[in-house]
């Protein structure tokens, strides 16, 4: 996984709630056996017609908004499935931060596992953050996880919260699988003594 | 010091390693295992040389892609994606040894229908799955999830999650319920007061008389949706149905074992004193049937109601109920038993169940599907399909005019060829309505079993209680 630097990015406005997982990535891309490709169809539903052509209202269609880095979106963004064809799809049009006043739990730990920042913030923040995307992009917004902080374009500054183990992970860009491996000890001792008092298992 | 709720005991008996800052590893006791989320996460495991650490632990079965019309029997999915999904699985099942249901299996079925039937689920278990469904498994008193492909990788090399706990949240429902409400008016109802988000950050055990009155297939149907409510998962604690339901299912405990797991078991309730982080009381008897109008499952009105105007809500949720509106086509102030349907269909892990099928029977006896309609029924695994057809309940289905197929997820998720077409409106038992999900531009109304059944018979939306 690459490492989560400070980023400075054109960010765009999704004031919509409950953006489910279904809108991000409709099922007929489930299908896939990679995790690869997939940012040609984030919001596919949304953002093109049957025929394929764009429809050009969608703020990602608009030409302010092609190099987007960072959404910012209406409450409980990622409801609905676990796919994590999502934040894969979302990672690959090149999003990496997202700021909401809530997320769905199953698509916030996945947005950790690829590289992406999910960030809560309250709603009177995020209002101010929309309108700041709103600006289009000659307005960059900074997002710096070291110091957990966003910067609108006018310099105006919110602090939010992130996990430290998580935060440590993605400015590393470590693999959480390999941090578990070296716990195996632990997991080989829990087996034992499971095995003894649980044996049906 | 305060007792322990119910997930509090499972959580801490699962606690394989704790960091200084709260971060646990959680032992993982079932891992599920379906076509669409795990290609990529057996493809990590190759990359860097991994086993699946415990494929005694471990379960596949395809679901999502499968199709379920009776020619599948030959065993083509003419789909090529599709096929190379199964086909994936299939290879991945057998190089690493894991237990495997495929499609030419009778025991084939959705994960979350398997999982319990064949007593791979039990109490105080975790269960994880690559799919948000994986609730469902809460109904027996354990702590089950869904995970992304990620995770099942995790689980996969290690049989352990990287996890901070979840909090605690109580819904109880007292009381009785009223004649024609279900467990999927309960559960849709519950969403109706929480919201889609209302769940988030928690983990909702289910309790109060309603619940205990429940069969474990209507505790399933209730567990199953907590997601929606954006809960980690839902449980409710074992009780005597429970283990009944168990008992004797071919990977339950026998024996000596049997009597071990049932001392444990039973200890396995909420105490007391246990501290509650929030809690929801919802009364059984004033619950009616309900159905969705809108295109998030929090969308929920009784069958009696009109379809609301977008200004009676508040903040985000006005323009995302014009929105709803628009996509769904319906105006404020319709009657919702006015709305017309041109497709049902009932099963999904939510309603695919024996029951579930007994309820609609019960209704379509005797009753032919409405000109016009499309209506099918896909059992949520082949041994459903067996036990329907036992029971005499296929025929009903049949000369009623439904589509009796294979199992399978089908039309809930849409992912196979079973979908809608762009503009129409399916009565149906499955647990999302998300714009799209059935069908591009389809519009979905979720209900219970027997409501989609009277819908199918009337060609609208129709009050189970007044149909005859």
């Amino acid at each position: 996984m690459d490492k989560f630097e400070k980023l400075t990015g054109i960010a765009a406005p999704m004031p919509l709630v409950n953006i489910d997982t279904d809108m991000i990535i409709p099922k007929g891309f489930l299908k896939t056996i990679k995790r690869t490709g997939l940012g040609v169809n984030l919001f596919d539903e949304m953002r093109y017609d049957r025929e394929g052509n764009e429809i050009p209202d969608f703020v990602l269609n608009q030409p302010q908004y092609r190099e987007t880095q960072i959404l910012v979106a209406g409450e409980n963004f990622g409801c609905g499935s676990s796919r994590e064809h999502a934040p894969w799809a979302i990672a690959d049009f090149g999003i990496k931060a997202i700021i909401s006043t809530s997320f769905a739990d199953i698509f916030y730990n996945n947005c950790f596992k690829n590289g992406i920042l999910p960030i809560v913030l309250p709603q009177e923040q995020v209002d101010v953050l929309m309108k700041d995307a709103e600006k289009g992009s000659n307005a960059r917004m900074i997002v710096d996880l070291e110091e957990q902080t966003v910067t609108t374009s006018d310099g105006e500054s919110f602090s939010f919260e992130v996990d430290s183990f998580r935060k440590h992970c993605l400015l590393n860009g470590l693999d959480d699988i390999g941090l578990t491996m070296e716990k195996k000890p632990s997991i080989d001792a829990f087996e034992a003594k499971a095995s003894q008092e649980r044996p049906w298992v | 010091m305060a007792g322990k709720t119910l997930y509090d005991k499972i959580w801490d008996a699962h606690v394989a390693h704790e960091a200084d800052d709260g971060t646990c590893l959680l032992y993982i006791d079932r891992h599920l295992v379906h076509e669409v989320t795990s290609p990529q996460a057996f493809e990590g495991l190759r990359l860097a040389g991994r086993k699946v650490h415990a494929p005694d632990k471990t379960i596949a079965v395809p679901d999502h892609n499968v199709p379920t019309t009776l020619d599948r029997i030959n065993g083509v999915i003419e789909n090529e994606e599709s096929r190379i999904q199964v086909d994936a699985l299939d290879t991945n099942a057998k190089e690493f040894g894991l237990h495997y249901y495929p499609v030419s299996d009778v025991r084939q079925g959705i994960v979350h229908i398997v999982g319990p039937e064949q007593g791979w689920t039990l109490p105080g278990m975790t269960v994880v799955c690559g799919d948000s469904h994986t609730a469902t498994h809460g109904a027996f008193g354990a702590l089950a999830h869904g995970i992304g492909t990620s995770e099942v990788e995790h689980v996969l090399a290690t049989q352990t999650l990287i996890q901070k706990k979840s909090k605690n949240m109580k819904v109880e429902v007292t009381g009785k319920l009223k004649p024609g409400v279900t467990a999927k008016d309960i559960t849709l109802a519950v969403i109706g007061r929480t919201g889609t988000a209302g769940g988030t950050g928690y983990v909702i055990e289910y309790c109060g008389e309603a619940i205990r009155d429940l069969s474990m297939e209507g505790r399933m149907t209730v567990c199953n949706m907590a997601i929606e409510g954006g809960a980690r998962a839902g449980l409710i604690a074992p009780d005597e149905k429970t283990f009944e339901y168990v008992n004797g299912r071919p990977h339950a405990p026998k024996g000596a074992q049997w009597e071990a797991a049932m001392n444990w078991w039973k200890t396995l309730r909420s105490d007391e004193d246990a501290h509650w982080d929030l809690v929801i009381t919802l009364k059984g008897e004033e619950i009616e049937p309900v159905v969705t109008w809108g295109t998030s499952p929090e969308d929920v009105l009784p069958i009696s109601s009109v379809v609301p105007a977008p200004e009676s809500f508040k903040g985000g949720k006005v323009d995302a109920a014009k929105r709803a509106l628009e996509y769904m086509d319906l105006k404020p102030g319709m009657p919702l038993s006015d709305i017309k349907i041109d497709t049902v269909f009932i099963g999904s892990c939510t309603n695919g169940r024996i029951e579930d099928l007994r309820e609609v029977a019960k209704i379509v006896d005797g009753k032919k599907v409405a000109d016009g309609v499309r209506a099918m029924i896909v059992p949520g695994s082949g041994l459903v399909r067996a036990q329907a057809e036992e029971e005499g309940l296929a025929e009903i289905f049949e000369a009623a005019g439904f589509e009796w197929r294979l199992a399978g997820c089908s039309m809930c998720l849409a992912m196979n060829p079973d979908q809608l077409a762009p503009g129409e409106r399916c009565a149906s038992t499955s647990n999302r309505n998300f714009e799209g999900r059935q069908g591009y531009k389809g519009r979905t109304h979720l209900m219970s079993p027997a409501m989609a059944a009277a819908a199918a018979v009337t060609g609208h939306l129709t009050d189970v209680r007044t149909f005859n």
